[in-house]
């Protein structure tokens, strides 16, 4: 009886041990402990995507680069209510309307060719402005978008994403914030003016919304590139969500900035 | 090689090589040994290396919504847009024919591991465990018909030295950056970038950033290759997550076989004599786009060069080569209209409606 009781101290102590290490590790700085309640959307940037930045024509080049023939909508998995749409596409019918800038709307005005100039418009606010199209796209941050009569950008909601990860199973499972210095931008829009998701007439809807995912990766050599993955629905002209990647690489300064208004031909 | 930071257990049931004496052995009781195990669980837990990171596991669905064509049908012969080649490798591709996967040493030949994004497969993805410490020693990306297994080494072991041998699925390592995994890839096999010729060599590098958002997972591949590229190419591509899908992990059987007669045992490789090649101007009849364009190049990728392609461009009246929508819709179900489709081929047969993508 005595030896079990010497086994048995042993354990408490073990556990009183892990308990004491465990409250100790627990009480480290995290990065979401250290946040205040009230900061700006600037000040918890966990990346910094302000700067210039280029688009880099890797993939569907024949689609982007040049304004395709009507009625080449491959790639995209659109309604045959949409293609006998994009089947009469007539730009100059366009243009005269005064819709030039169509094909420049949320869904679409990242897969231009272009330059994006980002910056804080305010503390709560992410601006990122287009020199094809001359186009401005506000994310809003800890607030619902403004509302309002439909735009070719929309209303944008934005919060970051820290990484996180949770730690254990069941009742024990604890989540922890951790690597300050990594996260994404997560940007969900709507209240969209109908466009175009291509140069070509392949129309998207009013009841159109797109959630997009904004990633910073920073090369061994210095490169830095701002990868977005981006969701589109459309009830109305798309048989399954719209799914696509792309990238910008970041630009030293504005050298290459060229605002060119938008265009319905080119 | 040294596989070095993997432990080596004593397997199960082995004999212990160096019996020691039994005495003064106490037998844990069962309650010491949740005690214990309960205060380490409780150590970890608080105490874990801070990484973020997320669970890769599971079976990603291709979402062929950018370059279908390339990915699916194929690429033309002569179509370069979009990769930024120098020279030589331009020369190679336009020396290529597709004759060459005719010859029973190249049937089986695999791609490199940067297809996985530049392909159009799904993939299955799954971590292998280390059966001690439970820590992730690798993780793993299925093979596909023409591609093989990728292995994604986490346990922290270095590149082998350079003149070690390069296998099919070259050499990976991986690191978590946040909830991104990235990965570096060398001593891969020499291979292509396009379908179509376009070579990548053995001395190319792959980074690539693994980066899941709920249900979907996007991959930015960049391939860095001082024989074939003047600057390193990006691709990025997003798959779903998929339950459903049934995909092999292992590369599918091939047992090569003389396919053409002339080329069997001869010593004959296919080729395009240099400016023999016919095809160069294909892109521009079918779609009007500039014959230097079609021949790629780092300068075509940026917007400026649209300044350029400006006055060279000409938009063809009308859609001539896959012009039927979105597969497996009603649109597609009348042929007529697509020009060139593939679908056109005698014995092809159209996927049914509810199973597109």
């Amino acid at each position: 009886m005595q030896r079990n009781d010497s086994i048995w101290r042993g354990s408490r102590c073990t556990l009183l041990l892990a308990a004491a290490v465990a409250s100790l590790c627990a009480s480290r700085p995290l990065a979401a402990q250290a946040r205040p309640a009230a900061a700006s959307a600037k000040s918890l940037a966990p990346i910094d995507l302000t700067g210039y930045w280029v688009s880099v024509v890797t993939e569907d080049w024949r689609w982007r680069m040049v304004t395709p023939a009507k009625g080449d909508y491959a790639s995209v998995p659109l309604t045959p209510g949409a293609k006998k749409i994009a089947d009469a596409w007539d730009p100059a019918r366009d243009e005269a309307a005064g819709e030039q800038c169509r094909s420049y709307g949320a869904p679409a005005i990242m897969r231009v060719p272009e330059r994006l100039r980002i910056s804080w418009q305010d503390e709560n606010t992410l601006k990122v402005e287009t020199d094809a199209g001359m186009q401005t796209r506000l994310f809003h941050f800890g607030k619902s978008a403004p509302g309002g009569t439909p735009s070719w950008q929309g209303d944008s909601a934005a919060h970051w994403e820290f990484p996180s990860a949770r730690i254990g199973a069941g009742s024990v499972a604890r989540k922890m914030e951790v690597q300050s210095g990594f996260g994404s931008l997560k940007v969900e829009t709507s209240n969209l003016r109908p466009g175009y998701l291509r140069k070509n007439g392949i129309p998207y809807s009013a009841k159109t919304t797109m959630t997009e995912f904004w990633d910073l990766n920073k090369e061994t050599n210095g490169d830095q590139w701002i990868v977005i993955t981006a969701l589109v629905d459309d009830p109305e002209y798309l048989q399954e969500q719209w799914v696509t990647a792309l990238h910008f690489k970041k630009e030293a300064d504005g050298a290459k900035w060229d605002p060119t208004p938008c265009s319905s031909r080119w | 090689m040294a596989q070095s930071g993997i432990p080596h257990p004593v397997p199960h049931g082995g004999e212990d090589p160096m019996p020691r004496k039994r005495t003064h052995v106490r037998k844990p009781s069962l309650k010491r040994n949740l005690q214990i195990a309960l205060g380490a669980v409780l150590a970890a837990l608080a105490c874990a290396p801070a990484r973020a990171e997320i669970d890769l596991a599971g079976n990603w669905a291709t979402r062929q919504h950018q370059d279908w064509q390339d990915r699916n049908p194929g690429p033309e012969a002569v179509n370069y847009l979009g990769l930024p080649i120098n020279e030589e490798a331009r020369a190679r591709a336009l020396s290529y024919t597709a004759s060459q996967l005719s010859l029973p040493e190249r049937q089986c030949l695999f791609y490199p591991p940067q297809y996985i994004v530049l392909g159009p497969q799904s993939f299955k993805m799954w971590s292998e465990t280390d059966p001690v410490s439970g820590k992730t020693i690798a993780w793993k990306i299925s093979a596909a018909g023409d591609r093989t297994i990728l292995t994604i080494w986490m346990d922290g072991r270095p590149h082998p030295p350079e003149n070690a041998p390069h296998p099919y699925g070259g050499f990976t390592t991986g690191a978590w950056e946040g909830s991104t995994l990235t990965t570096y890839t060398t001593h891969v096999k020499a291979g292509y970038i396009r379908r179509n010729g376009v070579p990548s060599s053995d001395r190319a590098t792959v980074t690539q950033h693994f980066m899941r958002h709920g249900d979907t997972l996007t991959i930015t591949a960049l391939v860095t290759d001082p024989v074939n590229l003047a600057e390193p190419f990006i691709l990025s591509r997003s798959w779903k997550l998929d339950a459903n899908l049934i995909i092999p992990t292992v590369p599918e059987a091939c047992s090569p076989a003389a396919e053409v007669a002339r080329l069997d045992g001869t010593g004959t490789v296919p080729h395009i004599l240099p400016g023999a090649n016919t095809f160069t101007g294909e892109m521009t009849e079918l779609f009007g786009i500039p014959k230097e364009a079609v021949l790629g190049g780092a300068e075509t990728l940026y917007p400026e060069y649209r300044k350029k392609l400006q006055s060279l461009y000409v938009r063809p009246q009308k859609c001539t080569r896959y012009c039927c929508g979105w597969e497996g819709t009603a649109a597609t179900d009348t042929l007529k209209d697509c020009v060139g489709d593939y679908r056109q081929i005698p014995g092809f047969t159209l996927r049914p409606p509810d199973k597109a993508q």
